[in-house]
């Protein structure tokens, strides 16, 4: 068992060696601090952001109402949330523009009242945060069911309203799921790469995300692919790396 | 005796052969006229060809196949950049045609002398019915007109640079894609009013596309190599298939989807 899951980690971590040894390292500062690579950079950090607090907006009544309530429909509803999570990214990039772009559903009368989504970077956000909202949501709720509602329920009795016993029980205990499911959901509006292509186009500064850059520089300039490729792989770890030191027992929660 | 005996055998095949070949009916004139040089072709080859080769080359790999009942192709569809990497990095090919000059000239060393076989330029592409009534490609600039084209780092992007000097008319696209292929699904979905890609993408598009054509357009014409790969295992029905290519009858697929004579 050993063996094999030793053999897990490396299966991992070597793609990931060998893409440092194609770092061209004499040119790596002039690569990555090119002005293309720079605005992606800082474009995917902002966009990444302003999705992950939409996740989280979004996300936490979404997960407690999963956990804490029972309705009718609740298995497919938590079904028809979790679809981003396996869908092939391209595929939810052709659903939002059917719903967002210039002809779709919500996009054409939107038009109408003189707002655009379409080729914009609230169409990166909105791409992002399709694809990152179940990681929020699925950690949340793993981790409210986990803690049980003792806690909650001697509140009550003791006179708490729920709007307190939200905020002074609920939230706090599952603080770390949350801000490890925030993480999550960082991470993966930070790498969307299919979604944002079909959905809200590619050009530098506006929607031209790192992931994009990446890919169009690999046309042209493979060094200067692999220099950013390791660029984001750094930030992924550097992002994960804080939330496992100063998230208690936050491994355990990626598997609730 | 002996001689006398292998001398009615011998004879018997020819009657053989002879009986064989007239029975059965030729498919078509040109096949029995050179089938003696074709019947000595045989095995399978892989054909890398830009993406916008797609149709045309499933075409000609078909009427290939047909001609050489031992031949089978593989084909292998992609950005030309994309594939002359997998060239360099290996990959088993025996053709490699591109969409440049610049993506063959990558692998110089790894295939054979590069013969021009087609060319192709831009057009304008609106979705039917024109919404943003383009006419030129000065229209392409007017505010309000939403306008995809390829970003300059590929082959169909760096075509606009010159044209846009050309023409004296600076574009602000919506978009710059890393394809042929998405702008015209950015267009063909009517998500963008307008888009530059090549003449044959716009009659390979179907009926949700019209093409503009414009004259700068001649500024930046695209010319095709192909080529045969050194390492190839099979080189003579990779040469026998870029003669094919470049032939009359692969200039006249070629030609029947857009692309222009080199």
């Amino acid at each position: 068992m050993i063996v094999v899951a030793i053999a897990g980690a490396a299966f991992v971590l070597l793609p990931l060696v060998a893409m440092t040894t194609r770092v061209n390292w004499a040119g790596f500062v002039a690569l990555v601090t090119s002005e293309s690579s720079v605005s992606a950079l800082l474009l995917s950090l902002r966009t990444s952001l302003v999705a992950t607090v939409l996740c989280v907006l979004v996300g936490v009544p979404m997960a407690l109402l999963l956990a804490r309530t029972t309705f009718v429909g609740q298995r497919l509803v938590r079904t028809i949330v979790l679809l981003p999570l396996v869908l092939p990214p391209v595929i939810g990039g052709i659903a939002l523009l059917a719903a967002f772009g210039r002809q779709g559903l919500l996009g054409r009368p939107l038009e109408l009242l003189g707002i655009t989504v379409a080729f914009s970077t609230v169409a990166v956000v909105i791409a992002q945060t399709f694809v990152a909202l179940p990681f929020l949501v699925l950690s949340l709720e793993g981790a409210l069911r986990l803690a049980g509602t003792r806690y909650e329920a001697v509140a009550a009795t003791l006179g708490a309203r729920p709007t307190t016993v939200l905020r002074r029980i609920t939230l706090p205990l599952v603080f770390p799921a949350l801000l490890s499911g925030a993480v999550l959901s960082f991470a993966r509006a930070l790498g969307e790469f299919g979604a944002t292509l079909t959905f809200a186009g590619s050009l530098q500064g506006v929607t031209r995300t790192l992931p994009l850059e990446i890919y169009l520089q690999r046309e042209t300039s493979p060094d200067a692919a692999v220099a950013l490729s390791l660029v984001l792989v750094i930030v992924s770890l550097v992002v994960v790396a804080l939330t496992l030191r100063t998230v208690p027992g936050a491994r355990g929660r990626f598997a609730a | 005796m002996k001689k006398q005996l292998l001398a009615i055998l011998a004879l018997g095949v020819l009657f053989a052969i002879s009986g064989c070949s007239a029975a059965s009916p030729a498919p078509s004139a040109t096949l029995t006229k050179d089938s003696f040089t074709k019947d000595s072709l045989s095995g399978s080859i892989t054909v890398f060809a830009a993406a916008s080769l797609t149709k045309t080359f499933g075409v000609l790999v078909a009427k290939f196949e047909a001609a050489h009942p031992g031949v089978t192709i593989a084909t292998s569809f992609a950005g030309s950049a994309d594939l002359a990497a997998q060239l360099t990095a290996g990959a088993p090919a025996d053709v490699f045609a591109s969409a440049d000059a610049k993506n063959m000239a990558k692998v110089a060393t790894l295939v054979g002398t590069p013969v021009k076989f087609a060319t192709n330029v831009l057009e304008i592409a609106v979705p039917s019915g024109n919404p943003a009534k383009i006419v030129s490609f000065a229209d392409l600039a007017k505010p309000g007109v939403k306008t995809v084209i390829c970003a300059p780092a590929v082959p169909c992007g760096a075509a606009i640079i010159a044209i846009e000097t050309a023409a004296g008319v600076k574009l602000t696209p919506v978009s710059e894609e890393n394809a042929v292929t998405d702008v015209l699904g950015k267009v063909s979905s009517r998500e963008a009013d307008a888009g530059l890609v090549y003449v044959t993408d716009v009659r390979g598009a179907g009926a949700s596309i019209e093409g503009i054509a414009f004259p700068e357009a001649n500024q930046a014409v695209n010319t095709y190599p192909i080529a045969t790969v050194t390492a190839g295992t099979n080189r003579k029905v990779a040469q026998a298939f870029v003669d094919f290519v470049t032939g009359a009858v692969g200039r006249s697929v070629l030609a029947s989807a857009g692309f222009g004579a080199p």
